[in-house]
């Protein structure tokens, strides 16, 4: 039996960025907050301190600030004929585990979505047409629109210290800055990062195709930074251990470095850490949340009788969680009914490699940071006329290259022997000549009938729930858009002077073992209509009011952007809701 | 929940995690002054996982893999197989954190690795049909008595999936040196391999050098400092006086 502990006004599932945005904002609402962590608390000074966090093989490689799929893991198949099989160890993305969730060892590219992104399916059908958009899509729109979510967006960059150039202020377009952007309310708090080599030749030849390149909006500082809590930041040293790493520096946005230090001097605010949420609890009306149940490292069950529950779980654990709990009905692809587990996207990421002469260039491509980049937005969303193309979505696409570690980077002209000797002398001639991007191109997915979860008939996890089982694969209409993208991403190489240029176009079926991104969506999406959203525009839950459900799994279906500059502008969004309108009268927010 | 469950979990997390006790935390940041998770340093010394003949077996593979040249030594003398032997001595050998629950069923390409072997048992296996192999087939020699052309031939025969074995899957152990003995080349020093930092040398890999501000800018410039490793750099330390 589950020890009962006193209740609390809010409990908050997972501590990573939407947890900790979400408790700091209720906490100075004055709320009795708690937040649930299921890994360990985690320190810049002991878990990841300089002298060692630069370790590729530990944290690269063996994954060490990541879930262990023995903790957890998903079934996977391409298609709903066949079964679905455990992912055993982790592949096309990797789930975070720990306080400050993903935040810890992201590379911190924030972006914003394009206005017409959130009104996405109404946008496509005036420009081009319903009958444009493939039979099976099932793009909607978000229910929330850019204007709403702008200052939000503004408060998360703030939060931050995001290093970029605007390119649109308040309807101004700004030099050097993204001119496809949304309007925004006011500049970067920070100036774009020095960029290394290889990105400003990409700078440069791109601005030579007659493109608008500009530096890819970073968490990573350009110099140092005190955020409106009152928390520090340290420059960036360009050290090149960033995406999969804690930043040993204190110069990577993330909630250790922006928000906890403020949250956990409030009085009214407590963590949990190494404590599991099995289960969110509900009365017999099943309308409403009476909190959640617990496991601890010791094995011990725990009840946290609240208020109001948030779930900040990271997108896919949402999902989960949601299922397991009854709540809201089971998405069915046959029947097309039912919501939770509908529009589950995830990415088309491809690369472009490209190999310079060793007498001509030299691009040190271990000096990087996680999110530095020179970008074209020419390619992404609606920015340009779809309809000779006969495809919709699209991308960013630009020089982002991450790093220079050896395991990871050090690629070899396609046709290279993979051992011996030949390897071996490639390995060494290209190294300091190639240039290997990492999310070169950063494409949409939209959302399909048939790519959606649901519980996996099979495999069970640790406590002998059934695992989450993904089905997913590649639809036409991306496969085009990714060819289109690599292709236009190819000739900026080309122009730069490259004298081999590998494509490594995203390709069907989609396969689980390949890396793309951590960038899972949907599932849990919001909308206007309760038939087709889990969640309304505030991302309240629309069968159990007291339930608010944050993260990219709200997201009707994935755009051309790294997600968590949308994914905290929600936060935000959903935070100024509750102590606006919520608390003074709690209940259902919009009436279905 | 059943009590069993709850002890499987409480195993796990004390096998994997700097923290292992849930802890509350409540108007403080629970900051200790020590590092909690310092990183584990191979220690030199004798195999820890092969026996004397696989560790020679192996010896020879990692040098096919990454062959000396007249500038950078081989896979063996950049401790390759040291490395892969404290590897398969640790964590990553008994597949510890990874999902290991049946059934196992072989599925697509697209849908990953399934077997039921730990990694150690893979190369267990492995090194012993490989010597059972080339015994039968290169006159009664052991793939480490074999010259490096015949060396080559049968791993190339491996790679292309001619050469079965019946114990093993003979291609997925080739795949999985293909991943293990770059590492072993490339990884930080303190593992075992990359030995005096012969695989960051090789290609001007500065290793953990940590601050470039001074050089971001510096474009089609070679950056000239040597590597330098987590455990530091030979001649840092002062010589004896
Ligand atoms: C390697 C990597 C690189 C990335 N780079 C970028 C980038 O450059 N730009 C970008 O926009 N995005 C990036 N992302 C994605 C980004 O990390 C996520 O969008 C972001 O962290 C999502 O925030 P969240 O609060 O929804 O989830 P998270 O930050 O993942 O936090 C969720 C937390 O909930 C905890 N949790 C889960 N289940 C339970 C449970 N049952 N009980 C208790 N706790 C639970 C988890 O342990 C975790 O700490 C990257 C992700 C990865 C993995
Ligand atoms: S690249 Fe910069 S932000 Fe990233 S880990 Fe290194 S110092 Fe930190």
């Amino acid at each position: 039996m589950a020890r009962k502990l006193p209740r609390k006004d809010v409990v908050i599932i997972g501590l990573g960025w939407t947890g900790s945005i979400m408790a700091y904002e209720l906490a100075d609402a004055g709320l009795d907050v708690i937040a649930i962590e299921r890994g360990p608390w985690r320190n810049t000074a002991t878990d990841y301190p300089p002298g060692y966090a630069a370790d590729e093989l530990r944290y690269r490689i063996r994954h060490e600030l990541f879930l262990s799929p023995g903790q957890t893991t998903f079934t996977f198949r391409n298609k709903m004929s066949e079964a679905a099989l455990p992912i055993r160890s982790w592949g096309a993305f990797m789930p975070p585990n720990g306080v400050g969730g993903g935040g810890v060892h992201w590379n911190a590219e924030t972006w914003r979505f394009l206005p017409s992104d959130f009104v996405l399916k109404t946008h496509l059908t005036e420009r081009y047409g319903a009958g444009f958009l493939p039979g099976d899509m099932t793009i909607q729109d978000w229910g929330v629109t850019y204007d709403e979510l702008e200052p939000h967006y503004d408060r998360f960059e703030y939060l931050c210290g995001t290093s970029g150039q605007a390119g649109n202020i308040k309807g101004t377009i700004m030099e050097g800055g993204n001119p496809f952007e949304g309007p925004r309310s006011r500049a970067y708090p920070n100036p774009p990062q020095d960029q290394p080599f290889g990105h400003t030749l990409f700078g440069k030849a791109a601005r030579e195709l007659g493109y608008k390149p500009f530096p890819q909006p970073s968490g990573n500082m350009s110099r140092p930074y005190q955020n409106p809590l009152g928390v520090r930041l340290g420059p960036c040293t360009y050290c090149g251990f960033c995406e999969w790493f804690g930043c040993g520096n204190y110069s990577k946005a993330s909630p250790q470095t922006t928000v906890l230090p403020a949250l956990v001097r409030k009085p009214n605010f407590t963590a949990r850490d190494n404590s599991e949420v099995t289960r969110i609890n509900i009365d017999s009306s099943g309308k409403r949340a009476t909190g959640v149940t617990f496991v601890d490292a010791s094995g011990d069950e725990w009840e946290q009788p609240a208020d109001l529950v948030v779930l900040s779980a990271y997108t896919i654990f949402n999902v989960q969680l949601l299922l397991l709990s009854g709540i809201g009905k089971a998405y069915d692809p046959a029947a097309n009914t039912g919501v939770v587990g509908r529009n589950f996207t995830h990415q088309t990421i491809s690369d472009v490699v490209s190999f310079f002469d060793p007498e001509k260039f030299v691009f040190n491509p271990f000096i990087a940071s996680g999110a530095i980049g020179m970008c074209i937005d020419e390619f992404n969303g609606d920015n340009f006329d779809h309809g000779p193309h006969g495809f919709v979505g699209g991308g960013y696409v630009g020089q982002v290259q991450t790093n220079g570690r050896p395991i990871e980077t050090t690629p070899v002209p396609p046709g290279t022997p993979l051992w011996g000797a030949a390897w071996k002398k490639a390995v060494k001639d290209n190294y300091q000549s190639a240039i290997k991007p990492g999310t070169g191109v950063h494409g949409s997915m939209y959302s399909y009938r048939d790519v959606y979860v649901d519980l996996d008939p099979t495999y069970k996890d640790r406590f002998n729930r059934p695992l989450v089982r993904i089905t997913m694969d590649f639809h036409d209409n991306e496969i085009k858009q990714n060819k289109f993208l690599t292709d236009k991403f190819a000739e900026i190489f080309q122009a730069m002077g490259a004298r081999q240029v590998h494509k490594e176009y995203r390709k069907a079926p989609y396969d689980i073992t390949k890396y793309q991104t951590t960038h899972l969506c949907g599932g849990a999406i919001m909308g206007t209509d309760p038939g087709t959203s889990a969640l309304n525009r505030y991302l309240q839950s629309w069968d159990v009011p007291n339930l608010f459900v944050l993260g990219a799994s709200a997201f009707p279906q994935n755009a051309g952007y790294n997600p968590t500059g949308t994914v905290a502008a929600l936060a935000y969004w959903a935070a100024d809701a509750i102590r606006s309108k919520y608390l003074k009268n709690p209940g259902q927010l919009i009436n279905a | 929940m059943r009590r069993r469950t709850f002890l499987t979990l409480a195993a796990w997390l004390v096998g994997t995690t700097s923290l292992t006790r849930a802890t509350v935390i409540h108007n403080h940041v629970p900051w200790a002054p020590h590092p909690n998770s310092p990183p584990e340093i191979a220690r030199p010394g004798p195999w820890q996982f092969f026996t004397l003949d696989e560790a020679r077996a192996m010896e020879a593979i990692v040098d096919r893999i990454i062959p000396p040249d007249p500038e950078t030594p081989g896979g063996k003398i950049a401790g390759c197989a040291v490395f892969i032997d404290r590897q398969l001595k640790g964590p990553y050998g008994s597949n510890q954190g990874l999902y290991t629950l049946g059934p196992h069923t072989k599925g697509t390409k697209e849908q990953g690795p399934q077997s039921a072997l730990t990694h150690a048992d893979l190369y267990r296996k492995a090194l012993a049909a490989l010597d059972k192999h080339c015994k039968s087939t290169q006159g009664g020699k052991s793939f480490a008595e074999l010259d490096a052309a015949a060396q080559d031939d049968v791993l190339r025969k491996i790679e292309s999936g001619e050469v079965k074995f019946e114990t093993v899957d003979a291609q997925g152990f080739f795949s999985a040196l293909l991943k293990d003995v770059p590492e072993g080349f490339f990884s930080d020093p303190i593992h075992g391999g990359n030995n005096d930092m012969v695989g960051w040398k090789m290609i001007g890999f500065p290793g953990i050098r940590y601050d470039y501000r001074d050089w971001v800018n510096r474009h089609n410039e070679r950056y000239p400092h040597p590597p330098v490793s987590i455990a530091g750099r030979a001649d840092w330390t002062p010589a004896k006086s």
